[in-house]
């Protein structure tokens, strides 16, 4: 495949043919968007391009197109810059016309020289985005995403590096992930000294990882800080160049982007002492800002965007095409229809399956995996003026205190959603990390706090863990913000001289011991039915017994009802007023306007659930059913409690 | 490098039609311009500099070319005649020497302009070079033809009409408070300018308003051309001003800065088209560099003969003279670093404001360049209005590489500032925080306003997603629009509050959070705050130092952050009462005063208040009367105009149409939503509106009802229980009085209003439904809706019983239970041992009976 190997390994002569043809007429960027789109649309050849996310930067080739799935974390000032510009030969005085699109750097060369004055010089506009990897991006994510026998196909641009990360097992991703360290960034920043595009053993970089990363701890900041939300992330940050409908694209949006990797060294030699000294525009910066504006390519890789897009989910199960419709008026593409009605007919055996699981996970309690599930497939799906619909925070009381229950339940929850993070409530966790992002006027870039997540990331906080104890004045902040976010969905990021409200769709599961401090939605009290002697080995021999196929259907089936819309009818919503009224008449205190509102939620989750997509009256009974059996354990506990004391 | 005056014949012949070539600045620079003994401080950061290599590596064409801004935008590029000694190249060196006109006669020295930086490099042609002079160069005085290159800027002409505008331009539209003390008959920019002549500040601040009004073109030629035609303006006020006051004296030669350019734009909204054109934006400062003193002019030595030449900083590089001229030595020449000249220079980080910025995106910042006096006239955190000049520059990836950054920097050199913020510390500044409407808007907003049932379409509009309490939605309502501003500081009174206070006071659960959460959302100022979460501190000020600079700086809280709009206040009760106790003076004379660490001061906080307060048993007691259950003090409860009791209904009707309201929220549709959005707009632009333009003054009749309430008021309010009144509430009528006639936009307060004011503060307190006695307000009233037929049945029982024993003829006393039986023995329908009771007391308050026990007692 020659022409393959062309537009991947060399995109670079694909746009200088397009923009040879077309010169005088601005037309060629268009063109050029229209080949890469057409080329991407042909079977599988998305597999083939590498991605930053799989390939560790050092081993893919400079120039070469790569594709990125990221989170935009922060975003920089727009910038101008040449789009075309002309050189000149002063020897013989030749005049060649070159694109600055997707380039860094002007380039010339050895005898020309750029003519500045040019009459044929285009200043134009792009955006650069600060991106880093979904955080808290499942490690199954990853894995089906780059598959091996996707990778073969893959141009390998380094012959000597063998993908290697569908060969690591998950109980050794898990391990790096519970230690607060940035391996990928260090062990990218070791090879970045000498050779970037050396073919170092990736062995001997990963034992030099492990070795090195005790001595980072996460909160002084290493050599650079890639600014990633969450403590122990690592994967590439990247600076995502956009050259077009920008502002359609928020903080916090999941991209996927494909375009061409630059990684110059001359952008690392840019900031140097040298030559800051020598042009006094520089100065304009202060050395910390030149830091996070222009980290050293290595580091922090750029990407020129030839095509983005924001998605809607990271399921790599399913297509993610979903997203291209906008209103979910469920005009999918053929095969995505199919795709959706193949996966619906076996809906209700996949969702007895899931609820079977989490039963077990829960320790044999089925309400609250019931309430579980419901939980797992709510999102924000409308806001009224201030109030978001469709979050179904769940707080699970009842657990067993300082045990690793928690701990399971996010391994599990891990092995389900694309996406999450588990949030030890520890008083020392809650005084001294940063939860709330907050804008740093001296390097001039946001800093990523905790609660700076992708929508619909799973965040199960672990009250268990809180102790007595004393919240400073952060720890105060944090609470209140983490409250903000179950309450109002929505992260008030500071700007330090004012607040900026960023709205969010996390999903918020609190395991605590009595009812959490937190507001929650619902809360359900577990009731165990059985309690392994081994939690360990209860946890670990549920996780095996389920096949990988049947995790494969748990995962699409979460990730694809979220997407589903919903109605009710105009008979429904009678007989739910009728219902309500008759309530409240027998007994006002029964029943609320929030226990209604909670109801409701109920049984939208639940009809969602089973894939019905309008409420019918047996499932708003059966939703009543369920905040009956809910309360009633609450009001058992109630009563217990009352007892001892 | 030699003086301009010969570069015409230095300079390059050919050149592209666009491009845009600039003279090497003046050897010699005027006498006033700054010189730095002390360069101490600049001797570490100049000091590469003499060691950068000769630019000679490349053609200086491509190295002058580099330097200059980016080129395609000039639209009509026709060069003309350059002409050294034409007024261009005014408040240069050179045109000193050669004299303008008049100006240099007098002595006063000009002053550089680095704001307008490269205009010394103005782009002149040589006529010679390129031939098609198509634009009219015109006969100046000296002889010359006078054209800018690159623009259609005569500047003959360009002058004339700036001295025109100066000597005739008279505002239409000013008001007092802009100019004090300037009479608005006469043309203003002449006062100015003799404004200038006693007080000596040699600036001129030009409203670009004023001069598009005056004459079309030449504002556009400001604006397209700025560092053309301002020093074109600055030698029109220099002639007009000497020739007015030739003896006076100036530290240097007037500099006109023009502001308010009518292209004023959000930072997003500046894009490629706008580099070296005169803008405005706005925003605010983050961030603002150490003073940097920029070398303007550099001084050489040779170490071997001692011969001495200046070299101009072209744009930030120093030519570095590798040949003595003198004694042809190479590399002999050396840096005198106390001879060459510096001026100030400040690096200012601009961020977007809050308003202007797209939801779930960062702020923009920009770059600003300050220089001499404009230097450290901002702080951080400041407001600001900037004018200037914006400009790309191209980076150079390494000066020995050819290779450049295909980036421009981007930056603004700044003209003007205007602060926005400024007066709201010192005083009414209406100007400022009025927003410009477009006039179709207005008419739409006015068509609304015309509307029969304007208010209950706006109270609707407010919060759809919260239930009910529609009164609750029209106070809150109400207080967004406010009451008139009164002033009455000149009998000693001062200011009499405008700003309407809630409380929202009722179960939990019943949206309080929520009604606040849309408030803080819906007004441009809002702050939101939780009772438990504030100190004292945090509401009012707070003295820190600044870790850079130990300075002391005054943080200012969410109360004076929210001057003029709402601070929202949940969770009221559980404040505690040092940080509440703030809130009085607040609340009343809407100031902040603040004495603490050496700063003492008093800071407007026009706001309104809108708190949230959970009875003191969490749960309403019905049983207990109002008062019992808010237990807030006396002194700060009379401060809140409208005390909200929001009570959980229980009754059915209500409930169905929570419950339909509810599952409505479920399945609507988006494009519904939408609709409903844009409502929050309009609904914003109108109350903007009428604070802004509406100040409703009471009518006859108007004052004549509110007495007569207020009057009844305080029949009633001397009951056990209720919230009495005070000489405050009539303040609190008259403002929501005249808060409603706002929201008619009508300009007089009338009956109505006064009617609506009434019941709703009758409302607010559920008064109605208050039993006057015991002041415990009756759940069951209030939530049948009954009230109006059970207190007839109650009189009529009374009236019953009052004949009963008027019927049994003349006994002082009568036995209880014999009464009873009686009454009951004679009504149709049930009498019920309470309703009885009731009976008895209404009678005994008409002073016909007492009970004692077990008797009743006629008397």
């Amino acid at each position: 495949m020659p022409c393959v190997a062309d537009w991947l390994n060399n995109p670079f002569s694909i746009v200088q043919g397009i923009f040879a043809q077309n010169v005088p007429n601005s037309d060629w960027e268009k063109k050029v968007t229209e080949y890469f789109k057409e080329k991407l649309k042909e079977n599988n050849a998305t597999n083939w391009v590498p991605s930053l996310n799989d390939v560790p930067v050092h081993y893919l080739k400079p120039n070469s197109l790569v594709k990125f799935r990221c989170m935009v974390q922060d975003m920089f000032d727009p910038e101008f810059y040449m789009g075309v510009y002309e050189t000149v030969d002063p020897n013989t005085n030749t005049r060649v016309l070159h694109f600055g699109k997707y380039r860094d750097v002007a380039e010339c060369g050895p005898q020309q020289e750029i003519d500045l004055n040019s009459t044929q010089t285009v200043t134009s506009e792009r955006q650069t985005f600060y991106c880093v990897p979904v955080p808290g991006e499942s490690a199954w994510v990853k894995e089906i995403s780059f598959l091996p026998d996707a990778s073969q196909a893959r141009v390998s641009p380094s012959t000597s590096y063998t993908p290697s990360r569908h060969k690591r097992s998950y109980e050794e991703d898990e391990d790096m992930d519970l230690h607060p360290s940035k391996q990928k960034e260090q062990h990218i920043g070791n090879s970045s000294g000498g050779d970037i595009h050396g073919c170092v053993e990736p062995k001997r970089l990963e034992t030099e990882a492990s070795a090195g990363h005790h001595l980072i701890s996460p909160n002084c900041s290493p050599p650079l800080d890639l600014n990633f939300p969450l403590p122990g992330e690592k994967g590439p940050a990247c600076l995502v160049k956009v050259y077009e409908s920008w502002d359609s694209f928020k903080v916090n949006d999941v991209l996927e982007v494909y375009g061409i990797l630059s990684v110059d060294p001359v952008l690392s030699i840019f900031n140097s002492e040298e030559s800051s000294a020598l042009d006094p525009m520089e100065c304009m910066d202060t050395a910390e800002e030149q830091r996070v504006h222009s980290p050293p390519a290595s580091l922090v890789p750029r990407i020129h965007v030839i095509l983005a897009q924001k998605l809607q989910h990271i399921n790599p199960l399913l297509p993610a095409c979903l997203n291209e419709e906008e209103s979910k008026t469920c005009e999918y593409l053929n095969l995505t229809s199919l795709f959706v009605s193949n996966f619906m007919s076996e809906l209700s055996p996949v969702r007895a399956e899931l609820l079977g699981f989490l039963t077990h996970a829960l320790l044999g309690d089925s309400l609250a995996a019931e309430y579980l599930i419901l939980h797992l497939i709510s999102t924000v799906y409308a806001r009224r003026d201030v109030l978001p619909l469709g979050k179904f925070t769940v707080n699970l009381s009842g657990c067993p205190r300082n045990s690793v229950f928690t701990e399971h339940i996010y391994r599990i929850i891990q092995q389900l959603v694309p996406a999450s993070y588990c949030l030890q409530m520890t008083i020392e966790n809650m005084n001294h990390s940063r939860f709330i992002p907050h804008k740093d006027y001296a390097a001039n870039r946001l800093v990523s706090g905790v609660l700076q997540l992708a929508s619909n990331t799973s965040l199960i906080v672990d009250e268990t863990q809180l102790e007595q104890g004393q919240l400073d004045t952060t720890g105060v902040h944090n609470v209140t913000a983490l409250g903000n976010l179950i309450t109002w969905q929505k992260v008030d990021y500071d700007f330090s001289y004012h607040q900026m409200e960023f709205p969010c769709n996390i999903n918020v599961l609190i395991t605590s011991e009595g009812r959490s401090l937190l507001p929650s939605d619902c809360q359900v009290h577990l009731q165990t039915q059985v309690i392994p002697p081994n939690m360990e080995e209860y946890m670990n021999s549920l996780l095996t017994a389920v096949l990988p196929s049947v995790l494969n259907k748990f995962r699409i089936y979460l990730t694809l009802l979220r997407l589903l819309d919903y109605s009710i009818s105009d008979e429904v919503t009678k007989a739910v007023e009728e219902d309500f009224v008759e309530m409240r008449k027998n007994d006002p205190e029964s029943i609320t306007g929030d226990d209604l509102h909670r109801t409701l939620l109920v049984a939208r989750f639940l009809s969602l659930s089973a894939g019905q997509t309008t409420l019918s009256r047996e499932r708003w009974l059966r939703a009543k059913q369920l905040e009956a059996l809910r309360k009633a354990r609450l009001q058992q506990q109630k009563c217990v409690n009352g007892n001892e004391l | 490098m030699s003086s301009p005056a010969s570069t015409p014949s230095r300079r390059r012949g050919k050149r592209g039609r666009s491009s845009n070539p600039p003279t090497p600045q003046d050897a010699r620079s005027p006498p006033s311009q700054k010189r730095r003994a002390d360069d101490s401080t600049s001797t570490g950061e100049l000091q590469p500099m003499p060691t950068s290599p000769p630019v000679g590596t490349q053609s200086p064409a491509a190295r002058e070319a580099l330097f200059s801004s980016p080129t395609q935008f000039r639209h009509s590029a026709i060069p003309i005649d350059f002409d050294i000694s034409s007024p261009l190249t005014y408040g240069t060196p050179s045109s000193r020497v050669e004299g303008t006109p008049r100006s240099g006669v007098r002595g006063t020295p000009v002053r550089q302009r680095p704001d307008l930086g490269s205009v010394r490099k103005a782009r002149q042609v040589d006529l010679h070079s390129e031939g098609p002079a198509e634009d009219v160069a015109t006969e100046q005085s000296l002889g010359q033809k006078l054209v800018i290159w690159g623009t259609d800027v005569n500047v003959a002409s360009c002058k004339e009409k700036f001295q025109r505008f100066l000597q005739r331009f008279i505002d239409p539209l000013a008001k007092e408070d802009e100019d004090i003390g300037l009479d608005l008959k006469e043309p203003r920019y002449m006062q100015r300018l003799e404004e200038i002549n006693m007080v000596g500040e040699p600036f001129l601040n030009v409203n670009c308003d004023h001069l598009r009004s005056f004459d079309e073109n030449l504002y556009r030629q400001l604006i397209c051309y700025p560092q053309e035609v301002i020093p074109t303006f600055d030698m029109a006020a220099n002639e007009i001003f000497f020739d007015r006051y030739p003896d006076s004296i100036l530290e240097h030669q007037i500099q006109v800065r023009p502001y308010n350019a009518l292209k004023t734009r959000n930072m997003r909204s500046l894009n490629p088209e706008d580099i070296d054109q005169l803008i405005t934006i706005s925003g605010m400062v983050i961030r603002s560099s150490q003073l940097i003193p920029e070398m303007q002019e550099a001084f050489f030595k040779c170490q071997v003969c001692a011969f001495t030449t200046r070299v101009e900083i072209d744009r930030g590089r120093i030519a570095e003279p590798s040949v003595c001229k003198n004694c042809n030595t190479t590399h002999s020449m050396a840096l005198i670093h106390n001879r060459s000249m510096f001026s100030d220079k400040q690096m200012i980080k601009l961020q977007e404001s809050p308003e202007d910025m797209p939801a779930g995106q960062t702020p923009h910042t920009v770059v600003l360049f300050a220089h001499n006096d404009l230097v450290d006239k901002v702080q951080p955190g400041d407001r600001v209005n900037v004018t200037g000049i914006y400009r790309a520059v191209p980076i150079r990836v390494n000066p020995r590489v050819s290779n450049v950054k295909s980036v421009y920097k981007t930056h603004i050199d700044v003209i003007h500032y205007r602060k926005t913020d400024a007066k709201r510390l010192h005083g009414v500044d209406e100007e400022t925080e009025q927003k410009i409407f477009a006039e179709e808007r207005v008419a739409i907003l006015k068509e609304l306003s015309k509307k029969a049932d304007i208010y209950e379409r706006l109270s609707s509009a407010l919060a759809p997603s919260i239930y009910e309490h529609e009164d609750i939605k029209k106070g809150i309502l109400l207080q967004l629009f406010g009451g008139s501003r009164k002033d009455f500081t000149h009998t000693g009174r001062g200011n009499f509050r405008a700003e309407i206070n809630i409380l929202l006071c009722g179960d939990p659960g019943t949206s309080k959070s929520q009604l606040l959460q849309y408030v803080y959302n819906l007004v441009p100022r809002g702050q939101y705050t939780s009772g438990k979460g504030s100190s004292a501190v945090g509401l009012t000020a707070y003295v820190m130092k600044d870790p850079e600079t130990r300075q002391l700086v005054l943080q200012t809280g969410a109360l004076v952050l929210s001057d003029n709009g709402i601070c929202c206040i949940d969770e009221f009760d559980k404040m505690n009462e040092s940080t509440r106790s703030v809130l009085h003076e607040v609340m009343e004379q809407q100031t902040l005063s603040i004495a603490k660490a050496g700063i003492i001061c008093q800071l407007n906080a026009r706001t309104s208040i809108l708190a949230a307060a959970n009875p003191i048993e969490s749960q309403w007691n019905p049983k207990k009367t109002t008062i019992e259950n808010i237990q807030l003090p006396h002194t700060l409860l009379s401060r809140f105009d409208l005390i909200f009791l929001m009570l959980d209904p229980r009754d059915e009707a209500y409930d169905r149409r929570l419950a339909r309201h509810l599952v409505s929220l479920y399945y609507q549709s988006e494009e519904k939503m939408e609709e409903e959005y844009m409502d929050m707009a309009v609904l914003r632009d109108y109350i903007a509106y009428a604070r802004s333009y509406v100040n409703p003054r009471l009518s006859e009749e108007a004052s004549q009802a509110l007495i007569e309430a207020y009057v009844d008021m305080r029949k009633i309010g001397s009951g056990r229980g209720m919230v009495s009144a005070y000489p405050r509430q009539l303040e609190s009528l008259i403002r929501l009085a005249e808060a409603h006639a706002k929201v008619r936009f009508a300009h007089k307060v009338e009956t109505v209003d006064v009617e609506e004011a009434k019941r709703l503060h009758r409302e607010a307190l559920k008064q109605s439904a208050t039993d006057p006695r015991t002041g415990i307000v009756d759940i069951s009233i209030l939530t049948t809706g009954m009230s109006a037929t059970a207190r007839k049945r109650k009189e009529e029982l009374a009236q019953a019983l009052r004949k009963l024993i008027q019927s049994k003829g003349k006994t002082p006393a009568l036995k209880y239970q014999q009464l009873f039986d009686d009454l009951r023995a004679q009504s149709d329908t049930a009498v019920t041992k309470e309703m009885f009771e009731e009976a008895l007391r209404a009678l005994a308050d008409d002073d016909f009976l007492t009970v004692t026990g077990k008797t009743v007692r006629l008397l």
